[in-house]
């Protein structure tokens, strides 16, 4: 039974990746029936500014100009980092594909998959090869509770992302930009019409949706700290499958369907080998598709912005 | 139609001019200079492992310079080093080989390091006949039935058993688990042969886990949560540094407290750098250890640190002693005669004669199949950080 539920925490952690990363794809979607390919490499980008962020807050606290405990730092990375990135996503949207609005979705697509290049290259070419170890902000303690043993960084991580998941729900539902963002899903040409401004909406909804990659991308440090320029990748991908899987352009799907891709790898891997444990969880993952081809919030012949 | 036809007449025009061998003399080097090719991760999975590399290269060609050139019977002949980056991928590797041989023309190639790229890259040297020595390579496929491949490292095939064998005489374990990345030519090989040494000493079904992943992976909460219920009293990951970090860091938050061992490919500079402290009082094998080194170990030891400030690890020893070993082999041959084809077949002759070379990575005479015969280290990282010699472990009989 223990072993069930510290498979059960492992999941809940890896899962939160996922779902962040998979409610950027999925706004974009709604709103401009493009999946950005970039996203993952957004991700990336988010945790190397989290990187770059934290090591001046820790080198200004200890300078001793400002008293700042290493919580504080942690806050205040993740929030700058958020800002900062949320830029990234902008340029990357007015670079990228504003030229490309009314082209074929197919070029705007592999003009995604252009910046996502482009975004790890030039990390390499900044950076260089070399892994960066992501500073330690908090001490990991490890809790033994009953047999499953929980560190605080899980259950930060877990929190946090919750916690924006929860906050984006309600901005969209709540707010006047998420209503027009919801207005925009369901009919994107009428909506300017009325006075909307199209390309600032747009520029919002790829500042949210890359925000929440910057986050994802901290924690990811946080609890793997070994960045690299192509770790935005693999994550990439498979939270693109969880947009998908959520139903294209529903938030809570998105950040349901990424919690469940992360408990479907680790609990194959519980049952089975895990050589087979992609080839199981994503044939696990396309039966489910076969049966419910619009995902699971998903409405055929809809990209509306649900929740 | 005609525009179809004329940009087609273009193309085979470029592709003529511009092929290395085609139908003009391009087997011929300039009688004068002898091209060295070094193919290298220098970007990648694992770029240590290529800046290890090119550093150790840089440091023999400066040696080279400064006697004035390569002595090769009694003519110098000035060096060129071509280092190319195959970005950590088997098949960039093996397209750096064969841009090496087939276009800059290099009499012989040190690399590639990883045995995932060796294994491939080493076919392409041989069907061209090049001579090539891997310095970091340890999985058998490398040399097998390629008699123009060499390497500089001990072999899997014994790596495997040194390790079992050390784990089980220091901490008396007899049940064990490995994780290891499954998409990856040397820990595949280098787990499987753990495995098959482990159950030889204490029977079949005394690796309670075997679990595996795929490169890229960093989550490996799951294999470990099994590894850690399996009753295992060790657990051995042949992984590469960027890696072992996540591993080691998981394991213990995941609970696991028993000693974790490791294989050379954990012997980099910055295996300890992402680690921290997890990693403090592990043991792995390696080809030497650079805490408490003496001679000529030492002495390079020391130049590399004042150079390049920091110490080398096991691929800088191993490719400055496989560029010495090309060196005397090139140096053997008694004299160059300026036909590629024919010095590359001497080269390799004159490689696989050498006896007893006194390497910094310990004496080495080649088999049959390329292979040196030579002594594994274990080593402790210490709670300095630093890597420690703990033992070695010779091959006997």
């Amino acid at each position: 039974m223990t072993f069930f539920f510290q498979n059960l925490v492992n999941a809940l952690q890896w899962g939160s990746f996922y779902a962040l990363v998979a409610v950027g794809y999925s706004m974009v979607y709604s709103i401009l029936m493009l999946f950005n390919f970039a996203h993952g490499d957004i991700f990336m980008v988010g945790a190397y500014i989290g990187f770059g962020v934290s090591t001046a807050l820790i080198a200004l606290a200890s300078s001793g100009a400002v008293v700042m405990p290493n919580w504080l730092i942690l806050v205040l990375t993740i929030l700058f980092s958020m800002f900062l990135t949320s830029f990234v996503g902008m340029i990357v949207e007015r670079v990228g594909y504003r030229p490309l609005r009314d082209a074929p979705r197919a070029s705007a697509a592999i003009t995604g998959l252009m910046i996502g290049i482009i975004l790890q290259t030039s990390t390499l070419a900044l950076l260089g090869a070399r892994r960066i170890s992501f500073p330690s902000l908090i001490e990991t303690t490890t809790y033994n509770v009953g047999g499953v043993f929980v560190t605080n960084k899980k259950i930060m991580i877990v929190l946090v992302s919750l916690l924006l998941a929860l906050a984006l729900h309600q901005f969209v539902r709540r707010t006047k930009w998420g209503m027009a963002m919801r207005a925009m899903a369901f009919d994107y040409a009428t909506v300017p019409l009325m006075g909307v401004p199209l390309n600032t909406m747009v520029a919002v909804t790829f500042a949210i949706g890359s925000a929440l990659a910057a986050a994802a991308g901290i924690l990811f440090g946080v609890a793997y700290p070994v960045l690299d320029p192509y770790m935005g990748i693999l994550i990439g991908w498979k939270a693109f499958v969880a947009a998908i899987l959520g139903g294209r352009g529903s938030v809570m799907g998105a950040t349901l369907a990424g919690f469940l891709l992360g408990f479907t790898e680790i609990f194959v891997v519980m049952i089975f080998p895990s050589t087979l444990r992609d080839l199981i969880a994503y044939s696990i993952i396309l039966l489910i598709l076969t049966f419910r081809p619009h995902g699971f919030f998903g409405e055929p012949y809809s990209a509306r912005l649900r929740l | 139609m005609r525009k179809g036809f004329l940009c087609g007449v273009y193309v085979l025009l470029v592709i003529i001019a511009f092929s290395p061998s085609g139908c003009g003399n391009g087997e011929t080097i300039k009688i004068g200079t002898i091209k060295i090719g070094i193919n290298a991760p220098l970007t990648g999975d694992i770029p240590k492992v290529g800046e290890g590399t090119k550093f150790a290269a840089q440091m023999w060609l400066e040696d080279i310079q400064a006697a004035g050139g390569l002595e090769v019977g009694g003519k110098k002949y000035p060096v060129e080093l071509a280092i190319e980056d195959n970005e950590s991928k088997a098949e960039s590797a093996v397209k750096v080989n064969t841009k090496m041989i087939t276009e800059d023309e290099v009499l012989v190639i040190v690399g590639p390091q990883a045995s995932k790229q060796a294994v491939p890259a080493g076919g392409i040297a041989n069907k061209y006949k090049t001579p090539m020595i891997s310095p970091w390579s340890t999985n058998p496929d490398t040399t097998k039935d390629r008699p123009y491949v060499f390497r500089t490292p001990f072999l899997d095939p014994f790596q495997g058993p040194v390790l079992a064998n050390f784990i089980t005489e220091e901490f008396k374990f007899t049940k064990s688990a490995v994780l290891y990345d499954v998409a990856s030519d040397y820990p595949k090989g280098l787990a499987e042969f753990f495995k098959k040494a482990w159950e030889n000493l204490h029977g079949p079904g005394s690796v309670v886990a075997f679990e595996s992943f795929t490169t890229k992976d960093a989550d490996f909460s799951s294999q470990l949560t099994k590894i850690t219920n399996s009753g295992a009293q060790v657990l051995f990951t042949p992984q590469y540094y960027n890696e072992v970090a996540l591993i080691v860091q998981q394991a213990h938050q995941l609970g696991w407290k028993e000693p974790i061992v490791g294989s050379d490919s954990w012997g980099s500079a910055e295996t300890v750098q992402l680690c921290g402290k997890d990693c403090y009082g592990l043991f792995f094998s390696t080809h030497y250890a650079a805490a408490g080194a003496t001679g000529a170990t030492k002495e390079f030891i020391d130049r590399y640190k004042a150079k390049f400030g920091y110490v080398p690890d096991d691929v800088a020893a191993l490719t400055w002693d496989s560029l010495r070993i090309v060196q005397k082999a090139i140096q053997d041959t008694g004299e160059l005669t300026g036909d590629l084809k024919k010095d590359r077949n001497r080269v390799r002759d004159a490689m696989g004669r050498i006896e007893k070379f006194k390497g910094i990575t310990g004496e080495m005479t080649f088999t049959e199949e390329g292979d040196p015969i030579k002594c594994a280290v274990i080593v402790r990282i210490s709670d300095a950080g630093e890597f420690e010699f703990y033992k070695s472990v010779c091959p006997t009989g």
